[in-house]
């Protein structure tokens, strides 16, 4: 059946059953690349988006309970017009396989929407669905830091 | 520049014995030139092959896999370092699959030396033997080898690229080429003329190539000084392509089951269920199992679990206890190896005191972020697969194999790997989507592993048993021998990409255990081969992964039967062997505040392994918090010889230590009734945000040779881990993970 989803401002219709999850819909039928397959079982947060700026695991989140609008990394901020969240990565040089990261920064970006100046405990237990097998935290860690102050200073 | 589609579609003429323009020079004086791969279209020039000139500007070629380890900008940065070119004004590609982009360091690191304490005449020996992996046409990534193989290479690469450019200008200007500089992409004249690369690229292609000196490195502006990683943007806003990520036009999603008990045949299966489910197109035999090709992978994922099939029964004992007891009964045959045998172990030195201790580690899997996938497109008389791998000379050859194709008429696209650490080395994932393709010609069809499917299915890192005997006298080690046994990670390896028997000496089984560069004057270790069957690989770090965990471990409990201090203890025996080691004890004893002793609550262990060129120590301090136990901080030091950029190394370096400290502390990999037990992040867990310490790490050069840097971070961890909990709790662990035996924080 056709459904309809608001997808960083823009309107898709897919034709999908009602039970398949937001990740491969985005994936596979919208071709949004960017939202990545971990696990299915929402324990590695590779598939984090945001419905109605809420950080969601789309791979539990079925087309049918989708009510609101979508973000995923590719609404977050494009290579040439990047948010201060993705340039902090950047100037931190977060990424080593890189696989992990976009969940980690729409997990982030989630965060310092509610918390604009988390401490490292808030980031512990905000960041701790989210798997890194190169074992980038540290990088994370400064990147969220440096993130929060430029936000501030904005 | 040329797009990347047309010099893909351009570059893909592998095993051509011409080459078609450009020129090949460089690095190939030494050992000449494969053929170039590179076939510049009109108003292009391919210098050599990693060196392309457009019209838009230059293209370098850095044909390693992108896996995390910052390879892509650093091989790039050696290249630009002698051209003078700057990486932001570039672009950077991976290139075909070709027998000019092999991999001079692999089989020089097969030497049966230590290491650390080679010759200058057995460095050089390596690495002409280097040049037999173009013989055998081994373009590939792993053993930490990239930098060590690049090093020297892509400099004359680059600087033979720049002179070549200075002579096309001097021709055209009519003055000397050694009157001519250059400058950022551009030849610069006495008189302030400037010519860019691109206008006298043509010229230059038609010379024949000019070898240069190479710069000294108190010269250098990009090696040695932190460069930003090429694919830092596209990493941090998801256009990076992996291999999952290949969409083409038509495309199908597939997901595939193999037999769950590894490396048995399947008798049959009733695929009625699925046939009927939505999205379904098609339901393939694939011998050993079964794939189901769909509209979206989810639905295909969701349609192949439903499948009866019937398997045969795995070639190995079923049960875990079995399979350990089983690779013991190693120990009963002739070893394999006696690589060190100093002095006199029979023989307990008169006053010492003895001391012995068995250590056991599991099974593990890669779980590499991104599930195994390829794409696939078989056309009947072509075949184009994209994946991310760490292999694609031998990749291409056997899907070209399994596709009945010659290798001529099969091109690989190498993208981005998220993650790899040696599980893409393998043939698997891109052989199965070749077998699949081949069953629906025309038709690009992507195959995605789910993450159960990809867990279950692994090369993993063979359990293994140490048996470790000791003497300490004075507060000294007088003594070591050991044995190992293990299932072979390199004989299984070699049977599955060549189908070569092994033979002699296998020196990555026991790399760790017999060249710890401690001076131990009777000192014995021996390595025992397993036959048995359950598929193993080289997982990053490969034999120093549990030799490193046997050798510190055993050294730990010698020093406290010793009396002695454990760094201290370590340091003696570093000292007198090979001062590198030393220093970087030295420099974590430092970092930490090391005095040996710790308040109430707080443990610390140290670990120093020498593996792929580079001695790397670490500490660990773990603390009790409400009798649960966080590991709290790192220090980890380690000496390059020549540390190219620094901060990859460091982020090596930590992130090494994190894949170890995963594995210490959650990581097994169980079997019951033949099948792997784990199946997913909540069975195979690893160090999140919280659980990750606090890291400062040390880049030292002081050793002679260029180290390597992916892998060597990793074997120390589990060590310095166990040796922290056992100062924290008095507990010796001699199995892994810790999760059974101590109460970690989760």
């Amino acid at each position: 059946m056709s459904t309809t989803l608001r997808i960083n401002g823009k309107t898709h219709q897919v034709d999908l059953p009602d039970d398949v999850p937001l990740l491969w819909v985005l994936r596979d039928n919208v071709g949004l690349t960017g939202t990545k397959y971990g696990c299915g079982v929402a324990a590695c947060g590779a598939c984090t988006v945001h419905i109605k700026g809420e950080a969601v695991r789309s791979c539990q989140t079925a087309l049918s309970d989708v009510d609101g609008e979508i973000t995923t990394i590719e609404g977050v901020g494009q290579p040439e017009s990047m948010s201060v969240i993705q340039q902090a990565w950047v100037d931190h040089q977060v990424a080593q396989c890189g696989y992990c990261q976009s969940g980690q920064i729409m997990q982030a970006a989630s965060l310092l929407a509610e918390n604009p100046s988390p401490t490292d405990a808030d980031i512990d237990e905000a960041m701790q669905g989210n798997l890194c097998r190169c074992g980038t935290y540290p990088r994370i860690r400064a990147a969220i830091h440096t993130a929060a102050q430029k936000m501030q200073e904005a | 520049m040329a797009s990347i589609g047309k010099i893909a579609r351009r570059t893909f003429l592998i095993g051509s014995a011409a080459i078609v323009g450009g020129v090949a020079f460089g690095a190939y004086y030494v050992s000449r030139p494969a053929p170039n791969p590179l076939k510049p279209g009109e108003g292009e020039a391919a210098l050599n092959p990693f060196v392309l000139i457009d019209q838009q500007g230059v293209t370098l070629f850095a044909p390693r896999a992108e896996m995390g380890q910052g390879v892509k900008t650093t091989w790039a940065a050696l290249i630009a370092e002698e051209l003078d070119v700057e990486l932001d004004s570039v672009r950077v590609l991976h290139g075909p699959a070709a027998a000019a982009y092999y991999n001079s360091a692999f089989i020089g690191d097969a030497l049966p030396n230590r290491g650390y304490n080679v010759s200058d005449f057995q460095h050089s020996l390596g690495e002409t033997l280097g040049v037999l992996a173009k013989t055998l046409n081994l373009q590939g990534t792993g053993g930490s080898t990239s930098m060590k193989d690049g090093y020297t290479r892509m400099r004359h690469a680059g600087a033979s690229a720049r002179e070549t450019l200075k002579q096309a200008a001097a021709n055209r200007l009519g003055i000397d080429r050694d009157q001519l500089k250059t400058a950022n992409g551009m030849v610069l004249a006495p008189d302030g003329t400037a010519l860019s690369y691109s206008e006298l690229a043509l010229e230059a292609g038609k010379l024949d190539p000019i070898k240069a000196e190479l710069r000294p490195s108190s010269e250098w502006r990009l090696l040695g000084k932190p460069q930003p990683r090429v694919d830092m943007v596209e990493k941090a806003t998801g256009t990076a392509e992996f291999g999952i990520d290949v969409r083409l036009p038509g495309m199908k999603f597939a997901s595939v089951r193999m037999n769950p008990r590894l490396g048995a045949a399947m008798n049959g299966f009733d695929a009625a269920a699925a046939q009927a489910m939505p999205g379904v197109e098609q339901i393939v035999d694939m011998g050993d199992g079964v794939a189901v090709v769909a509209s979206n992978t989810w639905l295909a994922m969701q349609a192949v679990e439903t499948i009866t099939v019937d398997w045969q029964d795995a070639p190995y004992p079923p049960e875990t206890d079995q399979v350990f007891a089983r690779i013991a009964e190693a120990f009963d045959d002739e070893p394999n190896s006696t690589m060190r045998d100093d002095g006199d172990v029979d023989q307990l030195p008169e006053g010492a005191s003895e001391i012995s201790a068995e250590y056991q580690l599991p099974y593990l899997a890669h779980a590499t972020m991104e599930p195994m996938n390829a794409t696939a497109l078989y056309e009947g008389d072509k075949l184009t697969v994209w994946c991310g791998n760490q292999m694609p000379t031998i990749i291409l050859a056997r899907c070209a194999e399994e596709a009945g194709l010659e290798s001529e008429q099969v091109d690989l696209h190498t993208t981005y790997l998220g993650g790899g650490f040696g599980r893409r080395v393998e043939l698997d994932f891109s052989v199965l989507a070749t077998r699949l393709a081949k069953q629906m010609p025309g038709v690009p069809v992507q195959l995605t592993w789910s993450r159960e499917e990809d867990m279950r299915h692994d090369f993993y890192r063979p359990g293994a048993i140490a048996r470790m005997r000791g003497a300490v006298k004075d507060g000294a080690a007088v003594l070591m021998d050991g044995q190992v046994a293990a299932a072979s990670s390199s004989a299984q390896f070699m049977d599955r990409i060549a189908g070569l028997p092994a033979g002699g000496p296998d020196k990555v089984h026991v790399e760790g255990f017999f060249n710890p560069p401690y001076a131990i004057p009777n000192f014995r270790m021996s390595g025992h081969l397993s036959d048995i069957k359950i598929p193993v690989g080289f997982w990053r770090s490969v034999g120093n992964s549990f030799n490193g965990f046997f050798v510190e471990s055993f050294l730990d409990e010698m020093a406290h039967k010793a009396g002695s201090d454990p760094m201290e203890f370590r340091l003696a025996l570093a000292h007198k062997e090979w001062a590198p080691a030393a220093g970087v004890l030295d420099a974590v004893k430092e970092m930490s505040g090391w005095t040996g002793k710790t308040p109430d609550g707080v443990g610390r262990g140290v670990a120093m392994c020498y593996s792929f060129g580079t001695p790397v120590a670490e500490v660990i301090e773990v603390v009790d918090e409400d009798g649960s136990i966080r590991i709290n901080k790192a220090w980890i030091a380690c000496d390059m010889g020549v540390a190219l950029d620094p901060e990859t190394v460091k982020a090596q370096m930590f992130g090494g230590m994190a894949f170890g400290l995963s594995a210490a502390c959650f990581g097994e990999i169980t079997f019951a009734g033949g099948e792997v037990e784990q199946g997913n992040f909540p069975d195979y867990d690893a160090l999140r945000m919280h659980t990750m310490p606090q890291t400062e790490v040390r880049v030292l050069e002081t050793q002679k040779h260029l180290g390597g840097a992916g892998e060597p971070g990793t074997p120390p961890a589990a060590p310095a881990l166990a040796n922290a909990i056992f100062d924290l709790t008095g507990h010796r662990a001699r199995r892994l993970p810790l999760m059974h035996d101590f109460d970690l924080l989760v």
